[in-house]
């Protein structure tokens, strides 16, 4: 209500050109902060961290870096969870084999060793395009889960590749409570997702973008493809980097490289599907979609349905209604739901006089 | 040299079964240039489909026919829901719509006939045959051979099909040019419709063989990704191509799994496919049999 | 055109081949482009016109001849680089980036000559931002100068055609180029349409001295705005001259003129 831009007048490039250039975007995005820093550790149970909010904020990291690769600079990637399983994996390591590694180093560290895996997977990307490129990514969510499960240096010799992950401790603090972990996530999630609205309305996420719509005159214009391409894998494969270190020592503790599957892959994919293909907004919109859809569907089979249906079939009516989704998404609105939003803004600018 | 023909032998034929899914693929893409990753899924429930028919007393003709005719209706229903409403989207669109479509149709296969794996008789033994085994010192599997047979006449029958029926030259017609096609008065339509029902019925002869050999379970949908590594090698429009490219990645996978496997632990089957169409794909983008594309400024 | 004077030869074309497989799209081309001047290549569909762009900002490599551009031979040469010493171009078929605005297309013209990297960029304190904002106001000029104003925030994909190929060179002209390569800009326009571009085209050449090489088939508009003329035909070269002297020339008349345009 009262989304209305009327009055304010831009005198000036630099006020343009604000990550935020609407005053109720920026009092709106404000409010969420203030919201979700101040407001949701006291009022949400443990449950909700838990099980929902801090799964929320890794996916939506993770979605972040797909969606840089893909709906930015036009890579279609199937690899993403393999990505996130070498961030969880490295960040391990480093603070296995080092001593007094600090561990946000460790899961910077866990971005770049995923940055550097994803640029030598992202190499094909120069000679073959769309699904050629898509089915090439699949070698890489096969080969790293295979190699962490094989080499069993990676797991410290553990059996199967399961790895537990070290305590959180900054400072001398330890993150233990689920409001300390959500606090971190939060943290950490916040601040890459500044990043990639800055990179993205900058040159190096124009010229992503126009890689993506038309290589050919990217490169007449002087945007060097090679260079574009393989930044957009870095880029990309960092942030799932971070995401599976965090997945690792912020949520799920306790890891195999085999929970990277490509399933994981394929439900990130779903999230900027659904969520919006190219939109930093949109990847959380569709990792909140992805992480509530299977707990609504819990509980609306458990409560109307549960005379008719045995509880297996809600598994399979997951799949169905996943699947459907996408379907649906792409056929009526590939921009997801990221696009609805804009178009629910556009309204209410005008509401209530539409003429 | 035995044990060495024995795996080579053995890959190929494997690779055979790798060209039966990969076959789905290059018909629909062919046809419509949709890149299919339900293919796999197809394969899971056509299998399934029948098992389940068979198991509420239906004869073996019967269920095949049965079995058969849920693809075709899944064909003509994946055309009018989800292919007739993209047209014209960009390819990668609808390759994420077949992704979409896989997740449906194995949670549909599922949700109707159960999640627990079943066996599947087609009376062939998963055996050596006994008198090459006796001549040669070579073991080759009855399955792996019968397997070979039914590619084989299922490779003549869609070469005939395609060459010459009237059915076939459209579809020959809709896979060189849409729009070209469209202006003489081919139905598109009718033509997609048709092919995903043959596409369904590979996929069933895929899973009846698969299925057989394997039993029927979930992990019948990941034939699609190992079909997907031969469609690269082959390129994804080629009928020889599927086959030829099968026949590579069967034996290469499996020498390379028995050759190369001891070194780094084994179970190097589930990428060396791909890296090896990686591979070849930086050198060869197009694929062994695919057409070369020039890009117009 | 007053106050503009042709200059040196700034390229030199010499002996160019080009084939694909065993189609030849260029047989044994030589011409050259002087600085400061207009100079229009012309042909029957077909002809090699657009090839000849593509070997001149790098896209397709020739397997014979020579390019000198500035004094300096080149041997292979990619298009970014081509970009870099300030050769621009646009296309036949319009190739803008479609889902970005039009602000957005016009930046990335000046994408060469952004230096900051991508951490700056992602943190955007310092040169990241102050580079943003002096190069927005370099695009702004373009805009201004193009009289595009109005739709700087639209989406290019929604844009009539007339104004896509106005944006298009909006793009190429945010580069500064020292040479502009325009592939049929005024294909497609009606009268009202093809006047404006005709005004852009003097204008830019005018004011900021840039060689224009042009393709276009609308003749009037060739021989009023060119300094001189070269003609191909089944890729070869079959003229070379001022408007006058090509209009004079018996075989273009035969090969191209005498189907009345």
């Amino acid at each position: 209500m009262f989304y209305r831009e009327a009055g304010q007048f831009k005198t000036s490039y630099a006020a343009d050109q604000q990550i935020f250039p609407i005053t109720q975007d920026r009092v709106g995005v404000l409010l969420i902060l203030a919201f979700a820093f101040l407001a949701v550790p006291v009022l949400f149970n443990e449950y909700w961290l838990k099980a929902i909010l801090i799964p929320f904020l890794i996916f939506s990291l993770a979605a972040l870096g797909l969606n840089i690769l893909t709906g930015y600079a036009g890579q279609l990637s199937l690899g993403s969870a393999a990505f996130m399983a070498v961030g969880a994996f490295a960040s391990y390591n480093f603070m296995l084999r080092i001593d007094g590694m600090p561990i946000l180093v460790a899961f910077a560290l866990g971005g770049l060793s995923a940055a550097l895996v994803g640029i030598a997977f992202g190499l094909p990307s120069l000679r073959i395009k769309g699904f050629y490129l898509a089915v090439a990514t699949l070698a890489a969510q096969f080969f790293i889960v295979w190699a962490l499960t094989k080499f069993e240096w990676f797991s410290n010799y553990s059996s199967s590749g399961v790895i537990t992950a070290q305590e959180i401790e900054i400072l001398g603090y330890r993150f233990v409570s689920p409001e300390a972990k959500y606090l971190l996530v939060l943290a950490i999630v916040v601040l890459l997702a500044l990043a990639a609205k800055n990179m993205v309305r900058s040159s190096v996420g124009r010229a992503w973008m126009a890689v993506r719509d038309m290589d050919v005159a990217a490169e007449v214009i002087g945007i060097r493809i090679m260079h574009t391409k393989l930044l957009a894998f870095a880029v990309s494969s960092f942030y799932c980097g971070v995401a599976g270190a965090l997945y690792a020592f912020a949520y799920i503790g306790t890891v195999e490289p085999e929970g990277f599957n490509l399933d994981l892959s394929f439900k990130i994919l779903f999230m900027i599907i659904i969520g919006g293909v190219g939109s930093i907004v949109g990847a959380f919109l569709g990792a909140a979609f992805i992480v509530l859809l299977p707990i609504a569907l819990d509980v609306m089979v458990q409560e109307w349905l549960s005379g008719f249906l045995s509880p297996s079939i809600s598994s399979n009516l997951q799949l169905i209604v996943f699947g459907g989704l996408i379907i649906f998404f792409l056929i009526v609105e590939p921009h997801g739901l990221a696009r609805l939003w804009q178009i629910a803004k556009e309204k209410l600018r005008l509401w209530p006089f539409p003429h | 040299m035995g044990f060495f023909f024995e795996v080579l032998i053995g890959g190929l034929l494997s690779g055979v079964m790798y060209s039966f899914v990969a076959l789905g693929f290059v018909l629909i893409y062919k046809a419509s240039g949709v890149f299919n990753f339900a293919q796999g899924a197809m394969v899971f429930a056509a299998a399934l489909t029948f098992v389940g028919f068979q198991e509420l007393g239906v004869p073996f003709w019967l269920a095949l026919l049965l079995a058969f005719a849920v693809m075709v209706v899944l064909g003509i229903l994946t055309e009018r829901i989800v292919l007739r409403p993209l047209v014209n989207q960009p390819p990668i669109t609808l390759f994420m719509a077949t992704i979409g479509l896989t997740y449906v149709i194995e949670g549909l296969a599922q949700g109707v006939w159960g999640a627990n794996v079943r066996g599947l008789e087609l009376g062939i033994q998963d055996e050596p045959i006994q008198w090459l085994l006796e001549a040669t010192d070579i073991g080759v599997s009855k399955f792996d051979l019968f397997g070979a047979g039914v590619a084989a006449l299922l490779v003549t029958l869609l070469a005939l099909f395609f060459q010459y029926t009237r059915i076939g030259r459209a579809l020959r017609a809709v896979a060189d040019d849409h729009q070209a096609a469209l202006s003489i008065g081919i139905p598109l339509q009718n033509i997609w419709r048709i092919v995903w029902a043959v596409a369904g019925f590979v996929a069933l002869v895929a899973g009846l063989i698969w299925g057989a050999r394997n039993g029927v379970q979930f992990a019948l949908t990941f034939t699609a990704l190992k079909a997907l590594p031969v469609l690269i090698l082959g390129g994804f429009t080629s009928i020889p191509g599927a086959i030829v490219g099968g026949l590579i990645i069967g034996s290469t996978e499996k020498l390379a799994e028995v050759y190369l496997g001891g070194y780094v632990g084994g179970g190097i089957d589930s990428w060396f496919p791909y890296v090896m169409a990686l591979a070849f794909l930086l050198i060869r983008p197009e694929g062994l049999f695919g057409e070369k594309h020039i890009d117009r400024v | 055109m007053s106050g503009r004077h042709i200059g040196d030869v700034i390229l030199d074309l010499q002996n160019i081949s080009l084939r694909f497989g065993g189609v030849k799209a260029l047989t044994n081309i030589s011409f050259d482009v002087r600085e400061h001047e207009i100079r229009a290549i012309i042909g029957p569909n077909g002809a090699g016109k657009s090839s000849m762009l593509n070997v001149i900002n790098g896209v397709y490599h020739p397997q014979e001849g020579t390019i000198v551009f500035r004094g300096q031979e080149r041997r292979r040469m990619e298009p970014h680089m081509a970009a870099m010493q300030g050769i621009s171009r646009t296309f036949q078929n319009i190739a803008l980036f479609k889902g970005m605005s039009v602000l957005d297309n016009v930046m990335t013209g000046r994408i060469t000559k952004m230096k900051a990297n991508f951490l700056e960029q992602a943190i955007r304190i310092g040169r990241a931002g102050r580079e943003e904002l002096e190069h927005r106001r370099k695009v702004e000029e373009v805009i201004d100068f193009l009289e595009i104003q109005h739709i700087r925030k639209t989406p290019v994909g929604r844009l009539p055609y007339g104004l896509q190929k106005r944006v298009e060179l909006a793009r190429a002209l945010a580069a500064e180029p020292s040479m502009l390569l325009l592939d049929e800009p005024m294909a497609g326009m009606n009268v009202e349409e093809k006047q404006d571009m005709c005004r852009f085209i003097l204008d830019v050449n005018d004011q900021f001295g840039t060689t224009i090489v042009l393709i276009e088939h609308d003749m009037g508009v060739v021989m009023d705005i060119s300094d001189r003329v070269v003609v191909l035909d089944y890729g070869k070269k079959i003229g070379d001259g001022t408007p006058d002297e090509v209009r004079n020339n018996p075989e273009v008349i035969s090969a191209y003129l005498g189907v009345a345009h």
